[in-house]
């Protein structure tokens, strides 16, 4: 078990499986034929993250750098936030892109129901910690713990 | 943050509660980047990168309705990106039924929506609005509230406008509130390069495969290029401009750059030179075989990979009208070589409606026709999204549409082989 501190991008608490990308996490390309075609699990169709291809996205706690990719990121994240097809949360290593941030924080405001928490600046050696796989534990303040 | 009296009030409900809600949404924005004040949208149009009405995005649609009953609309007016369908575009009875019944069959309600909402004009859908037959061109020092990967990439890096990658739905939210929250790439400091790029290749790199190599190796940090300008000229001719918007399509897509610094090329590379470069910049050197390992390390995902294309794209950006006037010399030089007509493949040419419209009062466009190569106002990554058409052998010069598509990826001069001789 370790600890790791974040900051604190959108609030909540949650305890999920891992599911680790170390590459960026192209937002369109891996959600687009889960939100496309209902397919509840949201399995990442991203032909170009061997990482995370085909992995069940929608209740595991997403570890990633940074989503990359079309601008239609934002919007796509809002939309499996309401969809309640989104991750159990977002745990970013580096500092949060403007684009994820957009998703996220449209789905705080827009859709008071959801709560998908958010934590960036979680550093490398979280992410070279985590495994899919592992259980992700979010607690208050940013504070992150692996098992 | 610091708001002014007027932002706060927003910000307070005092113009009601959608208002408050589209202010809080900018702060959390901000803060979340650490902005310390907004600032006035400058720039005369918006662009949106949301302009398919896929049956699926109800929630947009129902954000949407709110801000629409709320009188929330934009203070300027806006192009957005392609329409998804034009029946000029081959598809067969099934796929048609998939993108009529299945897919986009909100398009109509949700076009209603955008003209409520600001749409510029019944053909501002392209994502090339940048375009002077478009006619959202933005001036060097405008802030802009954009979205659509390339169109920001592009408004920052060649015309100097000032635009962070804002997603989806934020894009709007800049406009109806009339301001923006001043960070990333809004600022001086932001746009510093961090990446130093040297091109060492024996050619002209192909724009689309140098993009995602730089993309994929910066991610979101600003590269400055060094180099390029041996192979693109110190001035930003319609040549120039084109080679850059299809490079930094793939660098928006392979990666996340939303600016880059072409030395003694881009505007502000042209000014402040090597003074854009950070201390500690990291750096990446492009050769002929640092861009022949990244195209072979691209996957090819069709289930037999020697098929016979069945369809060829171009136009992922949208081609520019000088683009439609060269491939058209091209091709129909390619076929006169290889003793044929008409292109082997079907092949569709992408661009914004208003530039096919100047296109076709040209008498290339005429002759383009003779070859057999259709024209569309398409984005050629919405057709691709049906399962359907996803499973056909497609091919294309595009990086960005190689990205989130099944289509494989050619160099232009590759292209043009396969639609013209039939590569395979």
């Amino acid at each position: 078990m370790k600890e790791f501190k974040g900051r604190v991008v959108t609030p909540g608490r949650c305890s999920a499986k891992a599911v680790v990308t170390k590459a960026g996490f192209n937002t369109l390309a891996s959600l687009q034929k889960a939100l496309q075609f209902g397919d509840k699990t949201a399995t990442c169709n991203d032909q170009n993250n061997p990482d995370i291809y085909g992995e069940p996205l929608c209740g595991n706690a997403l570890v990633l750098p940074q989503t990359i990719g079309s601008t239609t990121g934002g919007m796509v994240l809002y939309c499996a936030c309401a969809m309640k097809r989104q991750p159990a949360c977002m745990l970013f290593t580096n500092h949060i892109d403007s684009l994820a941030a957009a998703g996220a924080i449209l789905a705080d405001v827009w859709l008071p129901d959801i709560t998908m928490p958010v934590i960036d600046n979680l550093g490398d050696e979280f992410l070279d910690y985590v495994k899919t796989g592992m259980t992700v534990t979010i607690k208050d303040d940013g504070v992150v713990v692996v098992e | 943050m610091i708001l002014t009296e007027k932002q706060q009030q927003m910000l307070n409900g005092e113009q009601g509660e959608t208002l408050a809600k589209v202010m809080k949404t900018l702060v959390m924005y901000g803060e979340a980047f650490g902005a310390e004040k907004m600032i006035e949208v400058t720039g005369e149009h918006n662009h949106l990168v949301t302009s398919f009405g896929l049956k699926m995005i109800t929630p947009v649609y129902d954000l949407m309705n709110k801000l629409i009953e709320a009188g929330a609309v934009s203070k300027q007016t806006f192009s957005v990106d392609p329409r998804p369908l034009d029946k000029n575009v081959p598809a067969n009875f099934l796929q048609n039924l998939i993108f009529n019944k299945f897919m986009y069959s909100k398009q109509d309600f949700y076009e209603g929506q955008l003209k409520e909402l600001g749409l510029m004009d019944k053909d501002a859908f392209t994502c090339t609005c940048y375009m002077d037959e478009v006619g959202n061109k933005p001036k060097k020092g405008d802030i802009l509230s954009w979205a659509e990967s390339s169109a920001v990439v592009y408004a920052n890096s060649v015309l100097g406008a000032r635009c962070n990658r804002n997603s989806g739905i934020m894009d709007i939210m800049g406009s109806i509130a009339g301001c923006v929250p001043y960070f990333g790439l809004l600022t001086d400091e932001g746009r510093k390069a961090s990446w130093v790029v040297k091109i060492e290749t024996t050619k002209k790199p192909e724009a689309q495969l140098l993009g995602s190599a730089i993309g994929m190796k910066v991610m979101e940090d600003v590269p400055y290029v060094i180099g390029l300008d041996k192979w693109l000229g110190d001035e930003l001719t319609d040549s120039a401009c084109t080679y850059l918007k299809d490079f930094g399509a793939a660098t928006a897509s392979n990666g996340a750059v939303g600016l880059y610094h072409i030395d003694n090329l881009t505007p502000e590379a042209k000014e402040q030179g090597k003074d854009l470069i950070l201390e500690n910049a990291q750096e990446y050197v492009i050769t002929d075989e640092e861009l022949e390992r990244v195209k072979n390390n691209y996957p090819v995902i069709w289930k037999d990979k020697n098929a016979k294309p069945k369809l060829c794209f171009m136009g992922c950006p949208h081609m520019s009208l000088q683009q439609l006037k060269d491939w058209t010399d091209r091709v129909e030089t390619a076929l006169k070589e290889a003793g044929n007509k008409k292109v082997v493949i079907p092949t569709v040419f992408t661009a914004a409606p208003k530039v096919l419209e100047e296109f076709n009062k040209t008498d290339y466009a005429e002759r383009l026709k003779k070859t057999g190569v259709i024209t569309s106002y398409i984005c050629p990554l919405m057709y691709m999204n049906n399962p359907l058409c996803a499973k056909m052998p497609v091919i294309t010069s595009s990086n960005k549409l190689r990205t989130y598509t099944t289509s494989r990826y050619y160099t232009d001069d590759e292209i043009l082989v396969e639609i013209t001789k039939g590569g395979n």
